[in-house]
């Protein structure tokens, strides 16, 4: 099969061998549960419950803000402690419902769901919408929003974005070997939505049993396939795996159902599965614990709400001094402050480092060297780019095409000066989209 | 209060090449034509490199103490500058011009321009031509000592191969590809920068945008206007002589002086490559490459504001939508 790739990226440490074996174990939180009400692109959702109130497993404790927003589910049974701002992972303070845990996981009735044979392309969209799945590979758009295009036929491709290229990262990776069937059966779900596409299950090389599994897995299935990708950061931005995979390119003014792409994550694809065959709401998913200064790194099945010190505690704990801890992967993820905060729908891991190799290179001189553009995978110039956001010219950013950026951090990953350009260009680019929204 | 977690922006690892070990590489792609010269044109050659890396070293250090600045020798810039200076002077200079031009370099060119990434004139190639203007007679005189039949060094006065070319006679195109020619100290043997070229290629610290587009435009450009058409004893000739290989190598792809922008690499190459062509064939002196390459250096800004990339997926959006 020929790989399929794309121009620029890096080649990191991957990571994996410290978690890819390790099967998923499901974890009972001990504590109170937080659960922001805004975890995912769109209006904060609005609590239908109040302080005092007992909730079940399942039950929806907070209703959708809008068209453009979600749901959020109990994850565990006991009563509502508080609604009042709490710091997440991103350092932000948001406004969250408290739930202190009972212990007893006493589960509400699951969503309302006709057999699947019977529901109509509203059905399905309704299902998705009410169990409040949204993007899990870390962006949480609304997942019903996503599937619900101008122009269904004019799709073609559903692409399940297995690809994981993050370091350290193997939440997908684990899911795809324990619930292969999970993947098919969600994928199966989405092209009942889009009759003109066919299904891709995109996977990296790195990841040969996946591949094997999930090729076994769809060996019947007419409409799916599975694509395999070369292993290079950032193969599993949107972009990078739509240009791979059909070859079309997709800038900053387009939506992928533009260019007839829709692009899920494994996990919100396992998630769509859940709550249209079997009306399960989204009270869980997989996070990974990992890093070199975790004793035992681990794949959780951890309930939404869940402490992250809880899960590293129950992931060994640190076994040296833990220099940073990370939100994500360690290419785009939030260091953390504190690790007292909530897990929520976008937590695909924690990634806890030993070293931390930002602060122990001191940026110099550019030298104008160009390994930033050979790295950059929107074809952009960083060394010019970060020039411009030192003058605060934002003008030149823009005419240096600085708004296609994905913000992957290639270019700061392999700038051989230190130079922090991914920040400098992410703070250029806020600049840019805060004088837009005033006009 | 030991060791506080830290936070930053993404992202959170880093590659292994430094600023400094690019120099370092560079370095050491420089010794065999560095050798090659000690070798043929004896110790004095190797007084001049000394003198010259340890001027430009000195000077960058006594600056930036003196203006209070992070001393910045450790990154090996001024020791690449020192050895390329000391590979563009011929043997017999007095031991004093090193000196002044190792100071011009690093204190003209470089520091009063900004440091490190701020030069836009090769600093090596900008002290060549400031001697060169300031003391011609010295700086083109290519008297060297070599050894003798009777196992003496006799002293050997000849123009350089380019310049016996010139006047019509032939010269021995093997022994300009070795280097045993008249020139100056890096530039002679052809063989022992394509050596460190071939090492900076393996090591991705210069690709072949630059000089390919280089050399394949300068021979181009000899064909239709050296004299000589096809003839390749001609075109090996112009090659190896002169300082071309020096210049394509190792002057041409300095990073601070030459174009980011992939398009503008091409176009710098192709200029560069007419501009020699035109040096050598219409100028007064045989030689051309320096004046070509910092002239080059003076368009660059100007190559970069019309080579701009398009981004990833703009093609189709051209004349639709903006972004």
């Amino acid at each position: 099969m020929a790989t399929l790739t794309f121009k620029g990226g890096v080649h990191p440490y991957d990571g994996k061998e410290l978690s890819k074996d390790k099967a998923i174990v499901p974890y009972l939180p001990k504590g109170d549960l937080i659960y922001p009400l805004s975890q995912h692109i769109g209006a904060p959702a609005a609590p239908v419950v109040a302080k005092g109130d007992r909730v079940l497993v399942g039950q929806k404790i907070a209703e959708a803000g809008g068209f453009v927003s979600s749901p959020v589910y109990a994850s565990v049974s006991g009563t509502v402690k508080a609604i009042e701002p709490h710091f997440v992972s991103t350092g932000a303070k948001v406004n969250s419902i408290v739930v202190e845990n009972d212990g007893l996981y006493e589960e509400a009735p699951g969503l309302s769901i006709k057999p699947f044979e019977e529901m109509s392309r509203d059905d399905i969209i309704g299902v998705i919408k009410e169990s409040g799945v949204v993007g899990m590979g870390g962006a949480g758009f609304p997942t019903h929003v996503k599937l619900s295009p101008k122009d269904p036929d004019k799709i073609d491709y559903v692409l399940v974005n297995c690809a994981e290229c993050e370091p350290y990262l193997t939440s997908d990776y684990r899911i795809m070997i324990e619930r292969p069937e999970k993947v098919v059966g969600g994928l199966k779900v989405v092209l009942e939505l889009f009759g003109n596409a066919q299904g891709c299950i995109c996977i990296e090389d790195n990841k040969p049993e996946a591949i094997t599994i999930m090729q076994k897995a769809c060996e019947k299935e007419t409409r799916i396939q599975v694509k395999v990708l070369k292993t290079k950061y950032p193969q599993g931005a949107e972009r990078m795996l739509i240009h791979a995979v059909t070859g079309r390119d997709l800038n900053s003014s387009m939506l992928p159902a533009d260019l007839g792409c829709v692009v899920d994550n494994c996990d919100t694809i396992t998630s769509i599965y859940d709550a249209v065959i079997l009306g399960k709401p989204l009270i869980s998913r997989v996070v990974t614990i990992s890093g070199e200064a975790i004793a035992n790194p681990s794949n959780f099945e951890s309930r939404m709400g869940t402490n992250v010190a809880e899960l590293i505690e129950a992931a060994g704990g640190f076994k040296t001094q833990e220099k940073k801890v990370i939100s994500g992967g360690p290419m785009m993820g939030f260091a953390m402050f504190d690790i007292e905060v909530p897990t929520t729908k976008t937590t695909s891991a924690i990634t806890c480092l030993a070293k931390d190799a930002v602060s122990e290179s001191p940026t110099t001189a550019c030298i104008n060297c160009g390994r930033c553009v050979s790295a950059c995978d929107e074809g952009l110039i960083p060394a010019r780019l970060a020039q411009f956001s030192e003058k605060f010219d934002l003008d030149a950013f823009q005419k240096w095409h600085g708004m296609e950026c994905v913000e992957c951090g290639c270019c700061s990953y392999v700038c051989p000066a230190k130079r922090p350009l991914a920040q400098m260009i992410k703070n250029v680019r806020r600049m840019v989209m805060a004088n837009r929204a005033k006009k | 209060m030991s060791d506080l977690r830290k936070v930053s922006s993404s992202p959170h690892i880093r590659d292994k090449a430094t600023s400094s070990n690019i120099m370092r590489d560079v370095s050491i792609a420089l010794l065999p034509a560095a050798a090659y010269g000690v070798f043929h044109f004896g110790m004095n050659a190797l007084l001049t490199i000394l003198l010259s890396v340890a001027t430009c070293v000195a000077t960058e250090y006594i600056y930036e103490k003196l203006m209070h600045k992070p001393v910045t020798v450790k990154d090996l810039s001024a020791v690449v500058t020192g050895l390329l200076l000391a590979m563009n002077l011929p043997v017999s200079v007095p031991f004093w011009m090193p000196i002044l031009g190792g100071i011009f370099a690093i204190l003209v060119v470089k520091q009063l321009f900004g440091g490190l990434g701020q030069n836009f004139m090769n600093p090596a190639l900008g002290a060549r031509c400031f001697l060169m203007i300031s003391f011609a007679g010295r700086m083109t005189n290519y008297t060297y000592y070599a050894l003798g039949a009777n196992s003496g060094y006799d002293a050997i006065t000849t123009a350089t191969p380019l310049a016996v070319l010139r006047e019509g006679a032939s010269v021995n195109v093997m022994d300009m590809i070795v280097g045993n020619t008249a020139g100056m100290i890096g530039e002679t043997s052809a063989i022992a920068i394509l050596i460190g070229a071939a090492y900076l290629l393996f090591r991705g610290v210069i690709d072949l945008k630059i000089p390919g587009t280089y050399i394949v435009t300068f021979i181009v450009f000899m064909v239709f206007f050296g004299g000589h058409g096809f003839d390749g004893t001609y075109l090996v000739a112009q090659l190896a002589g002169g300082g071309l290989m020096l210049g394509a190598w190792f002057m041409a792809t300095d990073y601070v002086t030459s174009p980011i922008t992939p398009t503008g690499q091409i176009v710098y190459g192709v200029i560069l490559g007419i501009l020699t062509g035109i040096f050598r064939c219409f100028g007064a002196s045989p030689e051309g490459v320096s004046y070509a390459i910092i002239f080059s250096n003076l368009l660059v800004p100007l190559i970069e504001k019309y080579t701009i990339p398009l981004a990833f997926g703009k093609a189709k959006a051209k004349g639709g939508q903006k972004s």
